[in-house]
């Protein structure tokens, strides 16, 4: 069998496609599989926020630097992309609470990232419809929001006017050693081969450090002007509302359509896409608490997506250890959409050979790898629960 | 229900007399909103991207024939019979009440 391409990218949600238009641009022959469309997974059910997030100086490393390349791209993006700067206000609900905004600000602005500190007046100017009696924000101007399917469609036709190629309808039921088969039975050749299957990357490689954690989220009809920013609670950090080993936060999005979006939930062990509508109710009655008037809002849809979660709450981005010919793409949980652009770029980078913007060391799969195989994966994610 | 009867008389056994973006609109009792809107010849919302809409299935499911009535946005008008001195608006996105 030939050789044909240099890369087989397996899954066109916003992480394949930013893989694919990544290695296009480096001049790779280029092939994107997805029986599902593109952006139809996870791509699909996540909120479209991008946000700069410092749990860890890596993860502020790769949003940071994602944000940047979003901003670099709004000024082409298709309306239909709905890419608006909104900012997000990273909302305090008391003086504990302001000191982590003190604290985020201090590291943000060392990240380079500019913020702003709103007091309690400031606060309820700008977005009444939040409670009275909220300490104050964060606000994050350069923090956006878009729609991720029109978005991921976007960056694959962006990849292909640079001559990769999309290959839908077909299922891949095996990926590794310079091959790619599917369901049909036929397979590809590729030098190296993505696999940016989300989740369900595990399916193509069961080893994975990998666990689906389901998320619900929910969309209003239109009230424009009823929030203005992507609004979220620094509250989560006290973990006080935990239901059944599930957790929910006060995370609320303005659509350019005037919707509003209402999250967020996060449970391990759900492989089914049913509503869980006890955690639902829960969620809703967090966001309530912190918006007095949501209740008035006529619901139009509620669903779940999977987020791809590892146990160090860090992306799996780069070379499979055991096959040379592997690298991976996923694991992002939820900030896929956001990491999108500085995951292709480091792929891409790696494969190029050239160097990265950013040190691709902190996100490399052969961090699980080191010292005992042994040690379950389960265990590392039992370690992960208690944060 | 006709159009033909005046709208100046006030609502009584009979008929049901309601404004439709300020217009007084005289139907009889059992009339569905979204007949009394059509009757005042306006589409009964705007899409996202601006096409007039009015209702398709008549049976609660299109969700196309939705007005605000007395201030409370999104109620689907043909699943609401009119009341006397009901105000519908058909306004397109619409604030709380």
């Amino acid at each position: 069998m030939t050789d044909p391409y240099d890369v087989i990218v397996v899954g066109a949600g916003i992480v394949g496609a930013a893989c694919a238009r990544a290695c296009a641009a480096q001049g790779l022959t280029t092939l994107v599989v997805d029986a599902a469309g593109v952006g139809g997974g996870a791509t699909a059910a996540g909120m479209g926020h991008i946000v700069v997030m410092d749990d860890s100086p890596a993860q502020l490393a790769l949003t940071r630097r994602s944000q940047q390349l979003w901003g670099a791209l709004a000024a082409e993006l298709p309306s239909k992309v709905e890419f608006e700067p909104r900012g997000t206000l990273w909302v305090a609900a008391d003086e504990e609470e302001m000191q982590e905004v003190r604290r985020k600000q201090v590291v943000y602005s060392a990240a380079g990232v500019r913020t702003e500190v709103l007091d309690a007046h400031s606060l309820a100017a700008a977005e009444p419809q939040l409670r009275p009696g909220l300490a104050g924000a964060l606000l994050v101007p350069s923090d956006a929001v878009l729609y991720p399917p029109a978005a991921a469609a976007y960056l694959i036709h962006q990849a292909m006017d640079l001559g990769a190629r999309m290959l839908p309808s077909q299922r891949v039921v095996a990926a590794g050693r310079g091959q790619v088969r599917m369901e049909d039975g036929s397979s590809l050749s590729a030098s190296r081969i993505v696999n940016a299957c989300g989740a369900g990357a595990i399916s193509l490689l069961p080893e994975l450090p990998i666990r689906k954690r389901r998320g619900h989220l929910l969309i209003t009809d239109r009230y424009p002007g009823f929030v203005h920013h992507q609004l979220v609670e620094l509250g989560y950090l006290k973990s006080a509302h935990s239901v059944a080993g599930a957790s929910v936060a006060f995370n609320v999005q303005p659509r350019q359509t005037g919707q509003v979006l209402i999250g967020s939930s996060r449970e391990f062990g759900e492989e089914d896409a049913a509503i869980n509508h006890t955690l639902l109710a829960a969620m809703l009655r967090r966001a309530q608490s912190y918006l007095p008037r949501i209740g008035a809002l006529k619901t139009i849809r509620v669903w779940t997506g999977f987020r791809a979660a590892t146990p160090d709450k860090l992306p799996l981005i780069g070379p499979w250890p055991d096959d040379p010919s592997l690298l991976l793409a996923t694991g992002h949980e939820g900030l896929g959409i956001t990491t999108s652009l500085a995951t292709g770029e480091l792929v891409a980078a790696e494969i190029a050979g050239v160097k990265p913007e950013i040190p691709a060391q902190p996100y490399l799969p052969a961090r699980f790898l080191d010292g005992s195989r042994a040690a379950s994966q389960q265990g590392l994610f039992e370690e992960a629960a208690h944060d | 229900m006709t159009e033909t009867r005046s709208t100046d008389l006030p609502s009584d056994g009979n008929s049901i007399v309601l404004s439709v973006d300020g217009v007084s609109v005289r139907v009889s009792p059992g009339c569905t909103v979204a007949a009394a809107v059509l009757m005042a010849g306006t589409p009964t919302r705007t899409s996202v991207s601006g096409e007039p809409r009015a209702p398709l299935c008549g049976m609660g499911i299109c969700f196309e024939c939705r007005v605000s009535i007395d201030g409370v946005p999104y109620q689907r008008s043909c699943q609401t019979l009119c009341l006397p001195g009901m105000k519908v608006t058909t306004t397109g996105a619409q604030l709380l009440p």
